[in-house]
């Protein structure tokens, strides 16, 4: 491998600066290429991690219908919406950070970067605001629990399902608000340009896939039963 | 290198189709379908998915590889459920033997 690529590295080196460059890739399209494989086989683990937990709310939802349909109507479907909304507006501005980040529009990625930032803080606040609701309505599963009419043990799943899938979720978006803020310092100093943007596409993917993960999360969780 | 750079009106589009179907799976789940409530969210997630997987996650410009390592997650993923409940679905379905 090594000596195949070996008339090429000058050209790299050029093309890349060394610090961008690891010394056990030949080109920086071959540690690109590498980045992108291993972030996507994080990401199917991820794919695999929230997996498990579909599959509690498939067999529970075979198992009770009409009391997840019930469960489900107590949850706000406009929040839910509205934060649907939010975070596909937050993949636009993400997939535009990539997008200056591979083009070297030094201002417009950080700018782009912190409006990401913004909608995800908005989501997670959204998100908040409708927790407190279900502690108030005593809808949060364990001692307190409350629901009207028979299908109050489902129901207890059900939101047990709500809040480990949410939470998780949850949990993801902050740890992308992490990722984030180290983008932004990044950014801040130059770092990325046409010569080098994979951490800005690396945490694009993740930030993506937290998006796919809602999009799945909102129609199960909050439109189930709102026909009924 | 940045590899393929995806054009900004192809990122617009997609945005747009998101909005369009987001609103549309919640219009439709105020409507009596019947069981086909379930298929149709579940069809317009899978395809809000696959837009997001192909355009802004760049699937559709990865290597043959990537593409392959993400087909398969989705396999296996597909393993677990199904075979899960092939189990849950059909208990029952055999007299217990005593």
């Amino acid at each position: 491998m090594a000596d195949a690529m070996a008339p090429a590295a000058p050209v790299t080196t050029s093309q890349t600066g060394p610090s961008e460059l690891q010394h056990h890739f030949d080109t920086p399209e071959q540690q690109r290429e590498a980045s992108s494989l291993g972030m996507w086989v994080f990401l199917v683990t991820e794919i695999l991690f929230f997996g498990g937990l579909f599959t509690a709310y498939v067999v529970y939802r075979h198992q009770y219908p009409a009391a997840f349909a019930e469960a489900s109507r107590h949850l706000d479907v406009t929040l839910g919406t509205f934060n649907t909304a939010v975070l596909i507006v937050s993949s636009l501005t993400m997939a535009l950070a990539v997008y200056f980040a591979t083009v070297g529009r030094r201002k417009a990625v950080m700018l782009f970067l912190v409006a990401t930032m913004f909608l995800g803080a908005v989501f997670l606040g959204v998100k908040a605001i409708e927790y407190s609701h279900k502690f108030h309505d005593h809808l949060v599963p364990g001692p307190a629990f409350q629901f009207p009419g028979p299908h109050a043990r489902p129901a207890e799943i059900f939101y047990s399902l709500y809040f480990t899938m949410t939470g998780l979720h949850a949990a993801h978006m902050v740890v992308g608000l992490g990722i984030l803020t180290v983008l932004v310092l990044q950014a801040r100093k130059g770092r990325y340009g046409p010569h080098y943007s994979t951490p800005v596409e690396m945490s694009g993917l993740y930030w993506h896939f937290v998006d796919v993960v809602w999009i799945f999360l909102f129609p199960l969780l909050y439109l189930i039963g709102r026909h009924v | 290198m940045s590899g393929h750079v995806v054009p900004r009106k192809v990122y617009y589009a997609v945005f747009a189709a998101l909005l369009v179907l987001t609103a549309v799976t919640t219009a439709v789940a105020f409507v009596d379908l019947g069981p086909w409530n379930t298929v149709v969210a579940l069809g317009i997630a899978f395809l809000k998915a696959t837009l997001v997987a192909l355009f802004f996650m760049h699937v559709k410009y990865s290597t043959r590889l990537t593409q392959i390592i993400v087909a398969g997650g989705i396999f296996w993923l597909a393993i677990l459920i199904v075979l899960t409940l092939s189990d849950f679905v059909s208990r029952g379905w055999l007299p217990v033997l005593q």
